[in-house]
């Protein structure tokens, strides 16, 4: 498996693994028919992400790509967190194979989501600052039969 | 930590005894078959008492009825693109096949179906076992061959080979086995069981990769795939590998005398880890548990994904291997547990384990902690496995 140092760290030790019961904002994306679900869970203080936790159903690189993220949003504001790319998240772990493109693209919608959750449960409408809810317009990239 | 190599249906060690059988030939006789001159006419014979052996073993009236090849994937190739190819100017132009061979089949069937030939795949229902009804009936005056493996290389299940056989000859249709995991787990004999070609290869019973045969009944002619020099009666060009040739031929025989061993054995302690790993809530076992090669076990874990539970093993010194997208480079789960009817969230969360017969019972006790252990871990984490259980409860 060509799967980088750095990802297998990740996915041997996964950081910020678990659930927030009190959470700002809760997001969850991908689909169990394509063998992943992410699902994100927020602290806000401010505007400021103070905690974060998450759980995935999927490959390593899904559980490698979950992690990293967390740690790139943890302490930061929410405007960085906003601007977080799958590239990104692929760069921190030293690269994926590419097939393994799309769980990274997962981590980064799933961080999305949970933002978008944190707005509409202030009121306020998610697809001005985040745009459009991604994946439920997408097909499933497994595609399936 | 304790090191267990899980994943004999992938490939085998090399056994010491085929290693030291291979030597001389990988040394000093290093003469090229077609030679005239010493050195070359021992390979000759070398290759020769290797190809005798094998067709005793198959039950093979004829050893020129087995031709050497690079292995299963060329054997399967050749069987069937070279009938195929042979019968289409009288007409056939139908081949039989099933849902869940290996892709050395079904891509094969798949490159002719662009040569304009049919195909009807059985059904091979959820033990993943074919009926020969199901084959009787798709025959038709056009069926230039059917395919049907002899055992699945990923859940295990043997095929009524037999049965199969006796309606192919009696409907007067070519029958293609791939024999490749089957070999030295199961009595093989290509007459009994109306076999008319058969996919070998000597790298699943501890013999060398790369090297491999395919059975052709004496009569029976498919077109040539590998052009060049007038090797294997002018049947499959290319310098023999006599050392890999030779070693084939050796693990070939120690694999069926070892058999009686393997089908008590190892039979045994797949059962054992069945068994426990069967008390896992929300688990499976796939493919039929009695008609299977003895070191198969292949079981779904719902919640979880193969390839999480493959590297996570790795990480606990066992080594398996898992039908899952990730693994294979594609994103969908395994064809062969789709075949046998699994929805893709439960396909996802496979995992195949194949044993030798060295396997021990301390060894299958390790494996079982470790994957209750991991299956465990990987659930606590899975937002799929806190679904199931909120679902659960709902329906409570
Ligand atoms: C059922 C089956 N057929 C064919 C093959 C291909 O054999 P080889 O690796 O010798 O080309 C394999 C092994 O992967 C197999 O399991
Ligand atoms: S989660 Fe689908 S391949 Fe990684």
């Amino acid at each position: 498996m060509a799967y980088s140092e750095k990802v297998m760290d990740h996915f041997a030790h996964p950081r910020n693994v678990g659930e927030i019961p009190d959470a700002d904002g809760v997001g969850e994306v991908g689909n169990s028919r394509c063998g992943d679900i992410m699902k994100m869970y927020l602290k806000i203080d401010g505007d400021t992400i103070t905690d974060v936790k998450f759980k995935t159903f999927g490959c390593g690189a899904a559980i490698a790509t979950s992690s990293m993220a967390t740690e790139l949003v943890k302490g930061k504001s929410i405007e960085n967190a906003l601007q977080l790319t799958n590239k990104a998240v692929m760069e921190a772990l030293d690269g994926l194979p590419p097939v393994k493109v799309h769980c990274s693209v997962l981590a980064e919608e799933a961080i999305k989501a949970a933002l978008s959750d944190y707005y509409q449960r202030k009121g306020i409408d998610p697809t001005l600052i985040i745009g459009a809810p991604s994946g439920e317009h997408e097909e499933p990239v497994c595609g399936g039969e | 930590m304790m090191k267990i190599y899980a994943d004999n249906a992938a490939t085998t060690a090399l056994s010491p005894a085929v290693l030291e059988e291979m030597m001389p030939y990988l040394t000093t006789v290093y003469g090229n078959p077609s030679s005239l001159y010493e050195t070359g006419a021992i390979a000759k014979e070398a290759v020769e008492t290797a190809r005798a052996k094998i067709a005793a073993l198959i039950g093979a009236k004829n050893a020129s009825e087995v031709y050497f090849t690079s292995g299963g994937s060329e054997s399967d190739n050749w069987a069937i693109k070279g009938v195929a190819r042979a019968l289409k100017k009288r007409g056939k132009t139908h081949i039989i096949t099933s849902k869940f061979e290996h892709h050395a089949v079904l891509h094969t069937v798949h490159a002719l179906k662009k040569e304009g030939f049919t195909v009807t795949y059985v059904d091979v229902y959820e033990n993943g076992i074919v009926h020969p009804e199901d084959i009787e009936k798709a025959i038709t005056d056009e069926t230039a061959l059917v395919s049907i493996m002899y055992a699945n290389n990923e859940i295990g299940t043997v095929q009524p080979i037999a049965e199969i056989g006796k309606i192919c000859r009696a409907r007067g249709v070519l029958f293609h086995t791939d024999a490749v995991q089957a070999m030295g787990n199961v009595p093989i004999n290509v007459e009994e069981q109306n076999i008319d070609l058969l996919s070998m290869t000597a790298h699943k019973l501890h013999g060398p990769k790369g090297c491999g045969a395919l059975y052709i009944r004496k009569g029976v002619r498919p077109a040539v795939l590998i052009d060049g020099g007038a090797q294997e009666r002018g049947m499959r060009a290319g310098t023999e590998n006599v050392a890999g040739i030779v070693g084939f031929a050796k693990a070939l025989e120690l694999a069926i005398e070892g058999m009686p061993y393997r089908t008590e054995h190892v039979t045994k302690m797949r059962n054992r880890l069945i068994d426990q790993l069967l008390t896992i809530e929300r688990s499976r076992l796939n493919g039929d548990r009695e008609r299977r090669l003895p070191g198969n076990l292949n079981m779904c874990f719902e919640g979880i994904e193969g390839e999480s539970l493959l590297l996570m093993l790795d990480m606990n010194g066992i080594s398996s291997s898992s039908g899952s997208a990730c693994t294979s480079g594609s994103l969908d789960p395994s064809h062969v547990l789709l075949a046998i009817g699994l929805p893709h969230e439960i396909a996802h969360g496979s995992m195949r384990l194949s044993f030798s017969d060295d396997i021990t019972e301390e060894e299958i006790d390790y494996i079982a902690e470790k994957v209750k252990y991991v299956v465990d871990y990987l659930r606590n984490m899975s937002p799929l496995w806190e679904h199931i259980k909120e679902q659960e409860k709902e329906g409570q």
